[in-house]
């Protein structure tokens, strides 16, 4: 049916095959790759470039140096502490909240989709100041927390809050419309064979979501080590405290003495490296996850 | 149908629970700030002179960068899923870098390519063109974060382009620019439009990736998220929740907007596309 329909044989003869009417010209293409590629690079590879050809601009020694400093240190740990806790408590969300809404119909389902979508839709910076709002020196527990010797902003409960607000719908959008897509037939079989609930659980669906789990884990775990705005409002910028890996950057950029300046770019080139691990990680389980959804 | 699967009820109640803690409750407790005390106040903070001109640069600047990547992002997209050609799979794996790359490292990176020391800025300089430092410096960083919007919302919509159609107007005498003008372009119009305005919200609200190159100059190039982060430095509680309450309005626009796009998109499907 879909035949190849062969138009009048092209005009620069420089190509052995005649273009097909469904195909553009070789100087469209050929510009159009171009124009494209131009882009990329200008917007895309040179960025990158930039970071590890800053990093390395005073030698490889004075790159390692960076991440001997203690203030990057003890930002290195706080940000890692930061996802620790951040990435399993919104992966625990995103796991219940797929399944009430995958395997359920319930009144008001749309409304809790777009209500878990909220944070992807507002400013990292609001997202930092409703937490200020609420436990900051003028929020409204601020004098509660005070009386009580609680800090929260401007510490490391404020800085962990930010990043589950902005990290919160990860794992939940990787998840639903995978659920949604796969069914729950196994499930059901399982149950009625005499399956109990948390064996379903870790012997069917689990592996079932596998790589759709992983996907949402993956892109989390990279805004969570990465944020910068949401973090910044609560973090208060104290050296060795409360910056995280992205405003250690900021400090150390901010400083204008060479040295700071090539440190930060170090520091930058640490975290392209996982956002580009994120993203090899992300087109394989990209390409496992269509598989697995095939096979469902 | 009598439920089968267990477990309704505690997922859905821990997802509420979580939901309340995380999200409702601060929310509110901005709406409340908004509203706690004389507007007044409120109103002289987020309609000064200062403020409005950040509102002006956030949209004008993220509607701008949203329309050129709307342009980049349907020509990247078509090419990628269309042309055959040496680096293809380097340039669709890094398509997502804006996604994965923190917006500081993008902001730095940007910094230092597109200063007039940089190595972009240096040959533009010669051209007589600033790039960072001024407005133009915000729309590149916008045009670097929203980029993966477009192209990955209109990439399966182009893969899902019936052959036939296509062929059908070649037969009947299209050429190649008609059929993409009259058929393939309105069919892939409203998921470009979704991409536009996707980029566009991700580019109102954007923070980290901008504060480097622009220079935060008031007036000309501090953008709204700047302003409110300066007010919650000085303790103006009221004032940051006033503005960024305002941003939420805009934001909640931009959702209905989306829906209003995808509406369209699907009411579409099924006439162009193959099963």
């Amino acid at each position: 049916m879909a035949g190849v329909i062969q138009n009048l044989p092209t005009r620069s003869g420089s190509s052995a095959r005649p273009l097909r009417a469904t195909e553009e010209s070789q100087w469209v293409r050929r510009t159009l790759i171009g124009v494209m590629l131009l882009f990329f690079l200008s917007f895309l590879l040179l960025p990158l470039v930039a970071v590890f050809g800053e990093a390395f601009r005073q030698g490889v020694r004075v790159y390692f140096e960076a991440f001997k400093d203690h203030n990057a240190l003890a930002a290195i740990k706080l940000t890692l502490l930061t996802a620790a806790i951040a990435v399993p408590a919104n992966t625990i969300f995103g796991i219940a909240a797929a399944w009430a809404i995958a395997r359920f119909e319930f009144r008001g389902k749309q409304l809790l989709t777009t209500l878990i979508d909220l944070p992807l839709w507002v400013s990292p910076i609001i997202g930092g100041m409703l937490y200020v709002l609420l436990f900051g020196r003028h929020g409204w527990l601020g004098q509660w927390l005070f009386d009580h010797n609680i800090k929260i902003i401007f510490a490391t409960p404020g800085i962990v809050l930010a990043t589950v607000f902005v990290t919160f719908p990860y794992v939940a959008r990787g998840l639903i419309p995978l659920m949604e897509a796969q069914g729950a037939a196994e499930e059901e079989a399982a149950l009625t064979l005499g399956a109990r609930g948390w064996q379903v659980f870790w012997y069917i669906t689990l592996p079932k979501i596998k790589w759709g789990l992983i996907y949402g884990i993956i892109l989390c775990n990279a805004r969570a080590v990465g944020e910068f705005g949401a973090v910044s409002v609560v973090s208060g910028h104290i050296n060795g405290l409360t910056n995280t890996l992205p405003l250690q950057i900021e400090v150390l950029y901010n400083d204008y003495n060479e040295y700071a300046f090539v440190s930060a770019f170090a520091l930058a080139s640490a975290l392209s490296l996982v956002a580009l691990l994120t993203i090899a990680i992300k087109s394989y389980v990209e390409w496992r996850a269509a598989r697995q959804l095939e096979e469902a | 149908m009598k439920r089968v699967l267990p477990g309704f009820g505690p997922t859905l109640g821990f997802t509420l629970f979580y939901l309340a803690l995380v999200v409702l409750i601060p929310f509110a407790a901005l709406t409340l700030k908004v509203f706690d005390g004389p507007m007044a106040d409120v109103w002289k903070t987020v309609s000064s002179e200062r403020v409005v001109a950040a509102y002006k640069l956030s949209f004008v600047a993220a509607a701008g960068a949203a329309l050129i990547n709307g342009f980049i992002g349907f020509l990247t997209a078509w090419v990628l899923v269309r042309y055959r050609f040496p680096g293809r799979r380097l340039v669709e794996g890094l398509i997502d870098l804006p996604f994965a790359l923190p917006t500081a490292v993008a902001g730095i990176a940007l910094t230092a390519l597109y200063a007039p020391n940089g190595w972009i800025g240096k040959w533009l300089g010669e051209l007589n063109i600033q790039a960072a430092y001024n407005r133009t410096g915000v729309v590149i960083a916008l045009i670097f974060i929203g980029f993966p919007f477009v192209v990955r919302t209109l990439q399966p919509v182009l893969l899902g382009l019936a052959a036939e159609v296509e062929e059908a107007a070649a037969t009947l005498g299209a050429s190649r620019w008609q059929t993409f003008w009259r058929i393939l372009f309105p069919a892939t119009l409203p998921s470009l439009l979704t991409g536009i305005a996707l980029a566009f919200g991700r580019g109102v609200g954007e923070y980290g990736s901008i504060i480097f190159i622009s220079g935060n100059l008031p007036f000309k190039t501090e953008i709204t998220p700047f302003v409110i982060a300066s007010k919650l430095e000085q303790f103006d509680y009221r004032g940051a929740a006033g503005i960024g309450f305002v941003m939420l309005l805009f934001s909640l626009l931009i959702l209905i907007m989306v829906n209003g796009f995808q509406w369209w998109h699907r009411r579409r499907t099924g006439s162009l596309h193959s099963a």
